[in-house]
């Protein structure tokens, strides 16, 4: 059984509360680094351990954190996004609705490290009773000497401030979410310059993922070598997985980045296997923005493979034929799924989260949208297909933000792997009102040239 | 301290510029095709641009010390060139398609409706579809349309036109006093409104006509009276307290039909000769002072030879002879009657300027 960094003690009985937390064994890492480390020591643990930013991007966190600005005189901040709006995404929540303190003790952490004095938490509007728990660890913190002014008697100063959103994706874009905190409307920044250099209210700012700061904490307790250790390659660390869809144990799984897809979803230990005896056919194993595969690329590489859940071995084959770990929200679905159904239903979230500044995403996502409606209700052309890859191909790359992208990504990947299935609506407009297209080959084993 | 010079090379064509200089405003300094659209983009107004991606080119050479080119395409509008940049725009099939693009996208929810709209001939939005749009449309659906918000007595709204480029909130912004429009909702429904229905009545709220590309804001007191080719525009100045008072008067005959800000050619409002700062003017000149006797003239403004307004307008010009004496063996043509010597039913006293609003039947009955 795979070690847990983050979920270890999730299950201890009133976790969630200061004294139980403490008695675990919290907080020891903030006495560890405050009393006997440098900010910048604390950095560079972070560097070592190679932890990836848990967002989506899986930008390396120390690096992030080196490349933040510091002018005399000119505060910093440290924001945690806790934004999770990505369909399929929700081990944030789990984070901060089970282990609030952990992600408190992260922060203190980090935020020590960027010499940050004010910190804030962006969270979700619909996440509407989590700020509760993290303002009520927040007070317990402070009460015990964890925040407020001379932490510890070290003379280090750190308040933490709970925000929330109210209910926009785009809100999760760092810029986005910096525009809104300070009380404006939600629109992502042109960039550059970069929220390290100017950020929260025009000063260096880091933005990280909620599951990105906890990480710290078992960084800073083990040191970054041994957090190193654990993983593969440039997958350092362990990862939280949000698993649903048609599975029998859906759920937030703390997995350390060596097992392999077929692991993840079939055994007892993990997701457990799809649901009522059915067979897998597709899976977005990254959150919605992520390309989607079919099954047998999804198990095994185009190399032939074995595919592992990792940050390398998910983007194998590049978009051609490989995917993404993305915030790790881990979409499973059955024979029974229609796929032209479940890409419209992300073009429509897509068409409705855009907010509207730059024209590709703008027009571009309620375009896909329409047509993809057109296709599944069985009113679609031939020709249809083939303009839908033409407006997605127009919206990557070129807008403000990467929203547009990620609208254009599961489109694009849709039709690249299940072109018959888009086929099949157009020729038969009744039969794909009463029925979906099934399995059909999409589980079939790749063929594989054999190289000399 | 001399001014550091950087050389960038923009399809081909080697310009130095000052360093913070952006890759549009190198291309507008070598002009012609060269220059990529910019339909959000103006100059006066800080934080505008990199919203419409009509401007988009690629960079080749990042600059001489890191000649790695940029992976995506950029806006050129907020990209500062680098010393040794190499930037491609109409030589990059990648950059002409990308447009291609974005005039497809502004198009596929735009009404449209030209033929009754007030900016036509004086529209980017057209300009930018007969250079770069195609000739038919894909899409086929509904357009897109909204509910009405009037906003008062100036400005006329027509959201379905609107193409999201945050000029006139900027303007509201950094130009008036308070800003009491903006954009709400978002995605494909942001529009441009007032929260509860207000009268956009600021003393330089007028300016936000001048800076809209299209049609979506226009001017309420010039609505439907003339077409902006039949008008001739003339520079002219008047002592203003509120504003620089510089302007061009659109004029047919001795009537002023409509007053805006004086606009270079890229159509951003120019720097104003009196202050030296940009030559906003106020509402006071814009929509009050319609009268010839009201400015002194200083002459014809100088418009694009490229512009519909140019036409018949300029001395010098070549006319074609005229036919009609040739074919009637040398006579004259002759006037048989002159209506208004027998009828007053044409109102010959009505000043089309004058009235407020359109012309309607009711004008003219009485
Ligand atoms: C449209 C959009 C939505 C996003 N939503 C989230 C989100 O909900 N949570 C999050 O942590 N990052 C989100 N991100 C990624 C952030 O922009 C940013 O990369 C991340 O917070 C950085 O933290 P990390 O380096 O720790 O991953 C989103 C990005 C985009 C473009
Ligand atoms: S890509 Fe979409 S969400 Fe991002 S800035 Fe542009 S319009 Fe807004
Ligand atoms: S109304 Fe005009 S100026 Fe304002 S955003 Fe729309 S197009 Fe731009
Ligand atoms: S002019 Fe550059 S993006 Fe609009």
């Amino acid at each position: 059984m795979a070690r847990k960094l983050l979920l270890e003690k999730a299950h201890v009985e009133g976790i969630r509360y200061y004294d139980v937390y403490r008695r675990e064994g919290g907080y020891r890492s903030v006495e560890k680094a405050l009393k006997g480390m440098t900010p910048d020591e604390v950095t560079e643990e972070v560097k070592k351990s190679g932890l990836r930013g848990r967002g989506g991007a899986g930008f390396p966190a120390g690096m992030k954190w080196s490349f933040l600005a510091k002018p005399e005189g000119v505060p910093r901040y440290l924001v945690v996004n806790a934004d999770e709006s990505e369909p399929g995404t929700f081990k944030d929540r789990y984070l901060m609705e089970f282990l609030p303190h952990l992600l408190i003790e992260g922060m203190i952490l980090s935020s020590y490290a960027l010499g940050a004095n004010r910190s804030y938490i962006y969270i979700r509007g619909e996440y509407a009773w989590i700020p509760d728990i993290l303002e009520q660890a927040i007070a317990e913190a402070r009460h015990n000497g964890w925040l407020g002014k001379n932490i510890l008697g070290t003379g280090y100063e750190l308040e933490i401030y709970v925000q929330r959103g109210a209910g926009a994706y785009i809100c999760g874009e760092e810029t986005a979410l910096l525009e809104s905190l300070e009380g404006k409307r939600g629109n992502p920044r042109i960039k550059p310059p970069f929220p390290a250099v100017k950020g929260l209210w025009d000063c260096p700012t880091v933005v990280n993922n909620v599951e990105t700061i906890a990480a710290v904490v078992p960084i800073i307790n083990e040191g970054g070598d041994e957090y190193a250790k654990i993983g593969v390659g440039r997958s350092t660390g362990t990862k939280l997985m949000s698993a649903c869809g048609n599975i029998n144990k859906p759920g937030v799984y703390e997995i350390d980045m060596t097992i392999s897809v077929e692991e993840f979803i079939f055994s007892d230990e993990y997701c457990g296997g799809i649901r009522n005896g059915k067979r897998l056919k597709a899976c977005i194993p990254g959150g919605s923005s992520v390309p989607i595969l079919p099954a047998n690329l999804l198990l095994k590489t185009a190399k032939g493979e074995t595919r592992y859940m990792n940050y390398e071995s998910l983007s194998d084959g590049g978009f051609a034929t490989g995917s993404m770990l993305g915030s790790g929200g881990f979409i499973v679905l059955d024979e029974d799924q229609c796929i032209v159904k479940n890409t419209y239903t992300l073009a429509r979230f897509y068409r409705h989260e855009s907010c509207g500044q730059c024209s590709p995403c703008r027009e571009g996502t309620g375009w896909m949208e329409k047509i993809l409606w057109n296709l599944e209700t069985g009113k679609g052309k031939m020709s249809d297909i083939d303009l839908l890859w033409d407006i997605q191909s127009k919206i990557e790359g070129n807008t403000i933000c990467p929203l547009g992208d990620a609208a254009a990504w599961p489109v694009a990947a849709a039709i690249r792997h299940f072109r018959d299935e888009f086929e099949w609506h157009v020729l038969h407009p009744d039969e794909c009102t009463r029925r979906n297209y099934g399995l059909a080959h999409y589980a079939d084993p790749i063929y594989v040239p054999a190289t000399a | 301290m001399s001014e550091q010079l950087f050389k960038v090379t923009i399809d081909n064509i080697t310009v130095e510029v000052p360093a913070g200089t952006t890759i549009l405003q190198a291309a507008r300094q070598i002009g012609g095709d060269v220059t990529p659209p910019a339909m959000c983009f103006y100059t006066p107004l800080k934080g505008s641009g990199g919203k419409c991606r009509t401007c988009l080119v690629e960079v080749s050479k990042g600059s001489e010390k890191d000649p790695r080119p940029m992976p995506k395409l950029v806006a050129s509008c907020r990209t500062t060139v680098m010393d040794g940049m190499e930037v491609k725009s109409v030589t990059s099939q990648r950059v002409l398609d990308a447009r291609a693009g974005v005039v497809e996208f502004l198009l596929i929810n735009h009404p449209l409706d030209c033929p009754i709209c007030d900016q036509a001939g004086e529209c980017h939005l057209q300009d930018l579809s007969y250079e770069h749009g195609k000739g038919g449309t894909r899409y086929e659906f509904q357009r897109r349309t909204f509910k009405k918000h009037d906003l008062g007595e100036f400005i006329q709204l027509h959201m379905t036109r609107c193409i999201l480029c945050y000029r006139c909130v900027f303007t509201a912004d950094q130009v008036t006093d308070k800003r009491a429009h903006g954009v709400l909702d978002r995605g494909d429904h942001a529009e441009i409104a007032t929260y509860i229905e207000k009268n956009l009545a600021n003393d330089f709220i007028g300016n936000v006509i001048d800076v809209c590309p299209v049609g979506a804001l226009t001017d309420k007191t010039f609505r439907f009276k003339n077409r902006v080719w039949f008008t001739k525009p003339v520079n002219a100045h008047r002592d203003c307290d509120k504003c620089c008072g510089e302007v061009t008067l659109w004029m047919r005959g001795d009537e002023v039909f409509r007053v805006t800000a004086r606009k270079d050619e890229w159509g951003e409002i120019k720097t104003s000769e009196k202050t030296g700062k940009t030559g906003w003017i106020c509402n006071d000149c814009r929509f009050e002072k319609k009268k010839a006797s009201d400015w002194t003239v200083e002459g014809l403004a100088p418009i694009a030879r490229h512009s519909v307004i140019g036409q018949g307008k300029y001395p010098g010009l070549q006319r074609p002879s005229e036919t009609i004496e040739r074919v009637l063996d040398g006579r004259k043509p002759r006037l048989l009657m002159d209506i208004h010597t027998v009828s007053e039913v044409n109102k010959p006293g009505i000043e089309l300027s004058e009235i407020k609003g359109p012309a309607t039947g009711d004008v003219f009955k009485q």
